[in-house]
């Protein structure tokens, strides 16, 4: 026990009246839409300072991998495999892999204690950086579909539905990633969390599905974006069967919606330690 | 307006691995008892590892303490960690939630998050920005400017939406005098104008005894005292610190320098003596005369510090304090 001895009132202080009585008033919290908004906001507004040379990167990785399978795959399911999948990738690349680092880092070098020691609600922060992430990729994105449909000959009436598929398809792998950089002990673990996760939507993604044995095909049906490649590559059809690219659709967001809620949690856990 | 009793945090024992060796169990702050009063500037000096900032996290409700209690204006912060996100404002020693904003961006933003519309925010930040001269970087991202700049951008970031506490650790890093100033300025007007408190924390003395109204010195996580500064220096009143340079080795064969020895504090060609009154004046005559003023780079003779203060108390670093 250390004790103290009472210091002589300095010069500045008021008297200790002013303490005495009910607990003072609290400062505003923080609503949910403005928070989102600004977190949005200045989370978009670093993407010009530092994350422009990754979406190069992002981009033309698919367009790479494209390149690569028109050697081995000509037209049919297969293409429209390649060709959404490829689409899918760009998203999987930053939501899932950039936002991993980055909330593995914010963690690691305290940069979190920021957002902890303001009245903002967790799922703010989390939903605000996964929706700029998932904004980062959109321009890939179309770049990639628009060079795919091009390469393999497929219609592009129905691009439209990226604007579905992204969002949707974006908030599964952004959770996925905020969960993976928040829960991770250490920055190097969400990293390689983060590369994992996007390799696995690269290989169970890419590569034609019927091909591959039994379980992994159980392990492609548990990866999020699955869900995401399907819808998209339903719309490559000459009738495509809405049905289920909307069911698809709806798995995409049933699980965009639970791993941003791991997220958030993850980040109430990570925030006071 | 903060009331800290019992507050004990222990950092468990972590078993060695390769590479890295095992440390024992860490008692980080213990049975800290503290008082905070309104309206005043109230410091945690401390070397690095003192407890200084694991304290500060407890207060701020970023850390559960072991055991204790926290409260800050009528509000349990141990039962609701929360609530101080509303009541403080935390200015941390990291930026990077930061860094890739501009200047202008990093303060509105924070005015968001505290709650302010886009107006009351937008209106705040041009007002500490100017406050603060960070107006012409406005539009740089705090990436780009140097250290002591950076941290003014924090501080300024701080400042937006009001608080009736700030808690700031180690605000001055890095900053030249201009900025120092600023800070201390803008930390002055908030307590005169809106009758703001400061919890401060740093290891520097000389802003200790200049800024602080009370001063509470940690040492190895407990509170070895708490006084006004002039209050802790008079509990050393009757000594003089002599401290001594020497050119290059230190003239043994003189046998008063020789005697003095014993009582030095030695950091490489520097002495520090801390000698009764009339005892620093038989030091002085003796290494300005003679064999001993030949050896003698430079000497000062200075009124006791809160470094000597701590030293004197029995604190445990005898380096890790700074005077600048």
């Amino acid at each position: 026990m250390s004790a103290v001895p009472a210091g002589v009132l300095p010069g500045g202080a008021l008297p200790l009246a002013g303490d005495a009585g009910a607990a003072a008033e609290l400062g505003p919290r923080a609503r949910f839409a403005p928070s989102l908004a600004a977190v949005y906001r200045a989370q978009l507004s670093r993407a010009r300072v530092a994350r422009i040379p990754l979406l190069f990167v992002a981009t033309f990785q698919s367009l790479g991998i494209m390149v690569m399978m028109r050697g081995v795959v000509d037209g049919g399911t297969e293409a429209r495999a390649v060709v959404a999948g490829s689409t899918v990738l760009v998203v999987a690349f930053v939501a899932l892999n950039l936002l991993a680092q980055y909330f593995g880092q914010l963690r690691a070098s305290g940069g979190l204690d920021h957002y902890a020691t303001l009245p903002v609600p967790p799922a703010a922060v989390v939903l605000g950086a996964a929706a700029a992430y998932a904004s980062f990729t959109v321009p890939g994105t179309v770049v990639t579909a628009v060079f795919g449909c091009l390469l393999f000959g497929l219609p592009l009436a129905h691009l439209w539905v990226l604007a579905a598929v992204v969002p949707l398809a974006g908030a599964a792998l952004a959770g996925l990633g905020a969960a993976f950089g928040l829960l991770a002990p250490r920055p190097e673990l969400a990293t390689l969390l983060g590369q994992l996760g996007m390799s696995a939507a690269l290989l169970l993604g890419v590569l034609p599905a019927d091909r591959m044995p039994a379980p992994v095909q159980y392990l492609r049906d548990l990866l999020p974006s699955t869900y995401g490649v399907e819808a998209f590559a339903r719309t490559f059809g000459a009738r495509p069967d809405w049905a289920a690219v909307l069911g698809d659709l709806a798995v995409c967001a049933g699980v965009g919606a639970v791993s941003l809620a791991l997220a958030a949690w993850a980040y109430r856990r990570a925030a006071v330690r | 307006m903060c009331a800290v009793r019992g507050l004990t945090k222990t950092y468990p024992a972590v078993r060695g691995r390769r590479g890295t060796p095992a440390t024992p169990e860490v008692r980080a702050t213990d049975a800290v008892r503290l008082d905070i009063r309104r309206g005043e500037i109230f410091g945690l000096l401390g070397p690095n590892g003192a407890g200084k900032s694991t304290l500060v996290r407890q207060l701020t409700g970023l850390m559960r303490p072991d055991s204790g209690s926290v409260e800050i204006l009528g509000h349990d912060i141990v039962r609701h960690p929360d609530r101080a996100a509303r009541i403080l404002a935390y200015l941390g020693q990291e930026s990077t939630a930061l860094d890739e904003l501009t200047v202008s961006l990093a303060a509105e933003t924070t005015g968001r998050l505290r709650g302010l519309d886009l107006a009351a925010a937008r209106a705040e930040r041009d007002a500490v920005l100017d406050e603060l001269g960070l107006a012409p970087l406005a539009s740089r991202p705090l990436k780009k400017l140097s250290g002591g700049q950076r941290r003014l951008a924090c501080f300024a970031a701080a400042l937006v939406g009001r608080r009736p506490l700030l808690v700031l650790d180690e605000p001055t890093t890095g900053m030249d005098p201009v900025a120092r100033r600023a800070v201390w300025a803008a930390v002055d007007r908030r307590r005169a104008e809106q009758g703001a408190t400061v919890l401060l924390v740093t290891h520097n003395v000389i802003e200790a005894e200049t800024v602080l109204d009370r001063v509470a010195v940690l040492d190895r996580g407990r509170v070895i005292a708490c006084d006004t500064p002039a209050g802790l220096k008079e509990q050393v009143a009757g000594e003089v610190r002599v401290e001594l340079v020497w050119r290059e080795n230190a003239p043994l064969h003189v046998p008063e320098v020789a005697a003095l020895r014993a009582r030095a504090v030695e950091s490489g060609r520097r002495w520090t003596l801390r000698l009764a009154p009339e005892e620093a004046r038989a030091a002085v005559a003796t290494v300005t005369g003679g064999a001993a003023f030949a050896a003698l780079d430079d000497f000062t003779l200075a009124t006791p510090s809160l470094e000597d203060v701590y030293l004197a108390l029995g604190g445990h670093a005898t380096q890790g304090l700074v005077k600048a």
